[in-house]
């Protein structure tokens, strides 16, 4: 067996899109099967199991699910409940929302009537990112197969009335938090919102709403179907269930997989993404759970596991499970400074430290990379990182300095070679030593 | 945050064409009636389909249909990146990725390449055909480095492949999307080592089951509409 869950424990039967993707496929492989059944069960009864099979989050927050949808009011009033799916899947390093959408859609759509029932939604909203033109194409085709079958919709065959709609998205990363996804799905710049009021007191139009991820969403039909202690018995106490992972970067075979959380990063990497390039030995570091959170260097990747616990015990976090794997060869600065481009162009513009501090952080690295700072703008970087840190509306503030921090927590050895190498003449300049220029 | 301005030349009018309004309108309807500003970037998506790009004229005409003032549709049109705000090359729109993990698997040699047959980024080649940029993450790292051309994302590509897929383009074809490396989808290289079992295939899965954990008195009361 490759890596150490078993392909009957498998959620996401398509994920390759090897086979149909369309209802006949879908229900041949289990979905919509006994989805009426557990509509027939109370708000109360979902809402436990899912508390129960300790699903959390899958966006990268890792909230537990069944809690948060219990936030929801008990009483539907003149002003309607609303799921929104985020679907603005653009972390770097993140590619595996888009895999659900465009090969298991309607895992999503069964999820979306279930967790429309359980915090007595009538409506769901996907919102779906702009650039996702082929999956939104996808979805579209699956949303009418299912409503075509009277699965969804007024007056369908599960007794619960409610509509999957699809919303589009613009290609603005920070429409991936919560409270800026909900500004944009009204028609508005993507800028967050401040909490309170939470989205489930006050969310799109005013209306009680909760956000959830694709892959939240999307395994609650078969969680329900297997039971939640089916789902429990994998991972750890903490983090439980299966997952998508992903890996980019210096492998052999870079992929998506479903796999136990807590499957170790090593025999994730070994087994399913064809080992790093020129053998373990040659690992650098990962980053484990997409661009935002901090990296690990080889030494800890040697027994570190992919849950929320352990990832967070060495500083870093699962965050969507999906890593970045880096080599001996590669310039871990310039990867860096790139994601400081990355937070630069992306963030909104809506408080003052994100704004100029994403600009101001990947201006240094830039001269990081070349060897060009002085050897006290190191801690004036890390300094300035911890203002940004946890003083803005959202998370992207927190996301652009938390790359930089575990750059600088384990490779500040690197840079400081760099400037001094720059200062003896010899500048670095794209992964070559080259002589300084006249 | 990234400063985009609308460009010098503006054309003097804009139109929508009957299936672009048609488009529209299913977007609207998607929403609770007097929240069509919900439609918003959906309909200036369509519209930068239907003429390739974001023009004024074009802003001030998805105000008037949305019924929402010029400043918040031109906004959105300047807050949003995947809007062109200046016409792009008539052949193709070529989005070449550059983040952290497309640039570990070599993307700046795609933009080299671009760079080389194009010209400067976020400009129209000498002949007109081709516009081409650095996007941010596209959301295909497994698949990377990839680029995006007229909406459709060309992954696992190597400066050789994407050479050649943008000759294509230039000489009229229309090259198949996807992994340049035959891969299917997201799947790794090669064999397929995990959902190998074909039992998960053969339909036992959808015969009738019993839900587990179910009260011990099924609930009797339907689901209230």
């Amino acid at each position: 067996m490759v890596g150490i869950l078993a392909d009957k424990d498998r959620i996401f039967l398509n994920i390759y899109g090897r086979h149909d993707w369309g209802l006949e496929g879908a229900k041949a492989r289990g979905c919509w099967n006994g989805t009426k059944d557990i509509l027939a069960q109370t708000p109360d009864w979902i809402c436990d199991q899912i508390k129960a099979s300790g699903l959390r989050g899958r966006g990268g927050a890792g909230f537990a699910t069944g809690l948060k949808w219990t936030f929801m009011p008990k009483q539907e009033s003149e002003r309607p409940h609303y799921l929104l799916v985020n679907a603005d899947e653009s972390e770097p390093g993140a590619c595996k929302d888009r895999d659900i959408l465009r090969n298991d859609p309607h895992l999503l759509i069964e999820g979306c009537l279930i967790a429309c029932r359980a915090m007595r939604a009538h409506t769901a909203y996907i919102y779906i990112r702009g650039e996702y033109v082929f999956e939104r194409e996808r979805m579209t085709a699956a949303i009418k197969q299912a409503y075509d079958a009277k699965l969804i919709g007024k007056g369908n065959v599960h007794g619960w009335d409610c509509d999957v709609r699809l919303a589009h998205g613009g290609g603005a990363y920070i429409c991936g938090d919560e409270t800026a996804l909900m500004e944009s799905f009204e028609g508005k710049k993507g800028q967050p919102r401040l909490k309170p009021p939470f989205p489930a007191g006050a969310g799109i139009y005013g209306c009680p709403t909760t956000v959830n991820n694709v892959e939240t969403i999307a395994v609650v039909g078969t969680i329900l179907r297997r039971g939640a202690g089916w789902f429990a018995q994998f991972g750890t106490e903490k983090s439980t269930g299966t997952k998508l992972f992903a890996g980019s970067g210096h492998l052999n075979k870079p992929c998506v997989v479903e796999d136990a959380v807590g499957i170790s990063v090593k025999q994730l990497i070994e087994d399913h993404f064809g080992g790093v390039r020129g053998g373990w030995s040659n690992l650098k570091a990962v980053i484990p759970g997409g661009i935002s959170v901090r990296m690990i260097p080889a030494d800890q990747c040697e027994d570190a596991i992919m849950t929320y616990e352990d990832l967070q015990a060495r500083g870093s976090g699962l965050g969507t499970g999906t890593m970045i794997v880096f080599d001996k060869d590669a310039d871990l600065v310039k990867a860096i400074a790139r994601a400081s481009y990355f937070y630069k162009h992306e963030s909104c513009g809506q408080c003052t430290p994100c704004r100029e501090g994403t600009g101001w952080m990947w201006r240094v690295m830039e001269r990081m990379v070349t060897g060009e700072a002085e050897m006290s703008e190191i801690d004036l970087l890390l300094d300035v990182a911890s203002q940004v840190e946890g003083h803005t509306i959202c998370g992207l503030g927190d996301a652009a300095a938390w790359p930089i921090q575990g750059l600088f927590r384990h490779f500040r050895h690197e840079v400081e070679d760099r400037i001094t190498q720059y200062r003896a003449g010899k500048p670095h300049v794209q992964g070559h030593t080259l002589q300084a220029a006249e | 945050m990234s400063v985009r301005r609308l460009a010098q030349n503006q054309p003097a009018s804009f139109a929508f064409k009957p299936a672009t309004l048609k488009a529209v309108q299913g977007w609207m309807g998607n929403f609770p009636a007097g929240r069509q500003q919900s439609a918003v970037i959906a309909t200036l998506w369509l519209v930068q389909k239907q003429e390739g790009w974001v023009s004024e004229p074009a802003i001030r005409a998805v105000a008037e249909l949305l019924g929402m003032p010029v400043i918040r549709v031109l906004e959105i049109a300047t807050f949003y990146t995947m809007f062109m705000l200046e016409p792009v090359g008539e052949v193709a729109l070529v989005q070449v990725c550059g983040t952290t993990p497309c640039q570990t698997r070599g993307a700046e040699g795609l933009l080299a390449v671009c760079q080389r047959k194009f010209g400067p980024s976020n400009h129209r080649s000498a002949d007109g055909k081709f516009y081409w940029q650095e996007v941010e993450c596209m959301g295909a790292c497994a698949n990377a480095p990839m680029a995006a051309i007229n909406d459709y994302y060309y992954e696992d590509l190597t400066p050789e492949s994407f050479e050649k897929l943008l000759d294509d383009f230039a000489a009229g074809k229309k090259p198949k999307p996807g992994s340049a490396i035959g891969r299917q989808g997201s799947a790794p290289e090669g064999a397929p080592i995990t959902l190998t079992d074909a039992k998960l295939y053969d339909g036992s899965l959808a015969k009738k089951i019993k839900i587990p954990n179910l009260p011990e008195k099924p609930s009797k009361t339907k689901a209230p509409a």
